[in-house]
């Protein structure tokens, strides 16, 4: 973004009258909002998407009348709906930490869309840490979680709020374990870096590269589905025993930001996939046929169908099936990964 | 680099804004109706009973705790494995020395049956009471019931 500004300054001679400062500044608040509005758009798009595909699977039709066709306009009248709606907040919960856990949840989601590559370069941060910076904030979004459960005095939300607590942060090890083979064989933490290391056919992604990285793709994709709390790892808000969940006590606006942050979680889990895993940007063959971004997207969107597909084909998990398969399932599995591709690395240093 | 992390900077600001101005609009343009009944809290249409901010299971807070390790052992992982091809062997051989005192503390754990979520602990009571045997334990026989 730096060199396109500075581009953009040099032929610009109303630029070159400000100081260099005032045109960074003012690309970084476009920039933020280009992005702000992309996160909204995606949640909403998402939202629509498994209204549909959910109709689809149960042979049901979906939303088809709201903005004419494919009912297209169902979610942002859904989000008008929400945004007039009144606001209750129960008299016996803590109202400051009530107010600011929705927030807080839909900050670490937002927060992480800076640093996701959708093209060769075009990101908004090139962070050299970015996927470290992304685990980092986006397990901030627990602590809204945990908060809304409490303050809202309700015992569906403090269930829900507790159950979120152990189980976020049971995955989110799992998701950091499988994720550090990639980064070892990248030598990066750049996520730019890392999808520029994929480029040249589907054999270099990878997710291909080495059989302990396909399992750890694997152990990654199970790991994020818990920890964004998706079917079958639902518990936190499982409708048939805890009501709603978290969130059962919110309504209007804020449940619509621990809504959206759930559902812009569903993009960032498989855009991280994406980049680390299967080839970021770059087509399955040597050459690039089409735009990076178009590539990028379609292979998140595809991620996203089979989360999807996932959601509305297995049943729910018990609580103690599900710290089960964290503890003695993923994380021995993804130290013996660890290992796995430290050795490789070290019989076949040239590959 | 600080370029990058302002970036950061002036998103984080952008994104407290944008939620700052939803609420605001949203206060603006919802009706305000409060009612006793609006604001307590759900209970499946019951009357609430009893605080819900009561003693929890500590279970939780040992997933917390075991979590807080493995945490720590990844954030040292991640700078190391980003320069692990210059490092060669002997980084490897840091690796194994690292983790092998990280599954030490999930076998003791695993052992301790701290990973179990449900513990089970069941202890029959031998209750003496003396009621009579039924002559036909088929049947169900209630006495001084209605007829």
């Amino acid at each position: 973004m730096k060199e396109w500004v500075d581009g953009l300054v040099e032929g610009s001679s109303l630029l070159q009258s400000l100081p260099i400062e005032v045109s960074y500044f003012l690309a970084m608040v476009f920039f933020s909002l280009v992005a702000v509005g992309w996160m909204a758009i995606c949640a909403l798009f998402f939202v629509w998407l498994e209204r549909k595909v959910s109709a689809r699977i149960q042979s049901r039709l979906g939303p088809v009348y709201v903005g004419g066709r494919f009912g297209w306009a169902q979610t942002p009248a859904d989000a008008l709906k929400l945004l007039m709606k009144e606001d209750l907040v129960p008299e016996s919960a803590d109202r400051l930490l009530f107010n600011i856990a929705p927030a807080i949840a839909f900050m670490a989601t937002l927060l992480t869309f800076v640093a996701i590559p959708i093209g060769n370069g075009l990101v908004i941060a090139d962070l050299d840490i970015g996927i470290f910076f992304i685990l980092a904030v986006s397990s901030l979004g627990v602590i809204g979680i945990i908060m809304g459960g409490w303050a809202s005095n309700s015992k569906w939300s403090l269930y829900g709020g507790m159950r979120a607590a152990s189980q976020i942060v049971s995955y989110e090890i799992p998701v950091a374990l499988s994720l550090i083979g990639v980064v070892m064989i990248a030598g990066t933490l750049n996520l730019v870096e890392i999808g520029r290391g994929q480029a040249g056919g589907i054999w270099n992604w990878y997710l291909f590269k080495s059989p302990f990285l396909f399992a750890a793709g694997i152990v990654y994709f199970i790991a994020a589905l818990a920890e964004v709390n998706r079917t079958p790892f639902d518990l936190p808000e499982a409708e048939s025993e805890l009501v709603s969940g978290y969130n059962t006590e919110y309504s209007g606006m804020k449940f619509a930001f621990f809504f959206l942050a759930e559902f812009a979680n569903l993009f960032v889990i498989s855009a991280v996939a994406v980049v680390m895993f299967l080839g970021a940007w770059n087509s399955f063959l040597p050459w690039q046929i089409l735009p990076g971004p178009i590539w990028f997207l379609g292979k998140v969107f595809f991620l996203v169908l089979v989360i999807m597909w996932l959601r509305w084909t297995l049943p729910r998990l018990r609580v103690d099936q599900l710290m089960h398969t964290c503890w003695k399932v993923l994380i021995p599995i993804s130290m013996v990964l660890l290992i796995g591709v430290g050795v490789q690395m070290w019989l076949f240093p040239g590959n | 680099m600080e370029f990058h992390f302002a970036t950061v900077l002036v998103f984080l600001l952008i994104g407290v804004g944008f939620v700052a101005f939803t609420l605001l609009l949203s206060k603006i343009m919802r009706p305000f109706a409060p009612g006793a009944e609006k604001a307590s809290i759900y209970e499946c249409g019951e009357r609430p009973t009893g605080s819900p901010w009561i003693k929890f299971n500590i279970r939780f807070y040992v997933v917390a705790l075991i979590f807080v390790v493995f945490d720590v052992e990844v954030v040292l992982l991640y700078p190391w494995a980003s320069i692990y091809r210059e490092m060669g062997l002997i980084s490897f051989v840091y690796l194994l020395i690292f983790l092998v005192s990280l599954v030490e503390a999930l076998a003791y754990v695993w052992k301790k049956g701290d990973l179990e979520w449900v513990r089970p602990q069941v202890r029959r009571e031998e209750v003496d009471a003396r009621i009579p045997k039924p002559d036909r334990p088929d049947r169900i026989v209630v006495r001084g019931g209605q007829p």
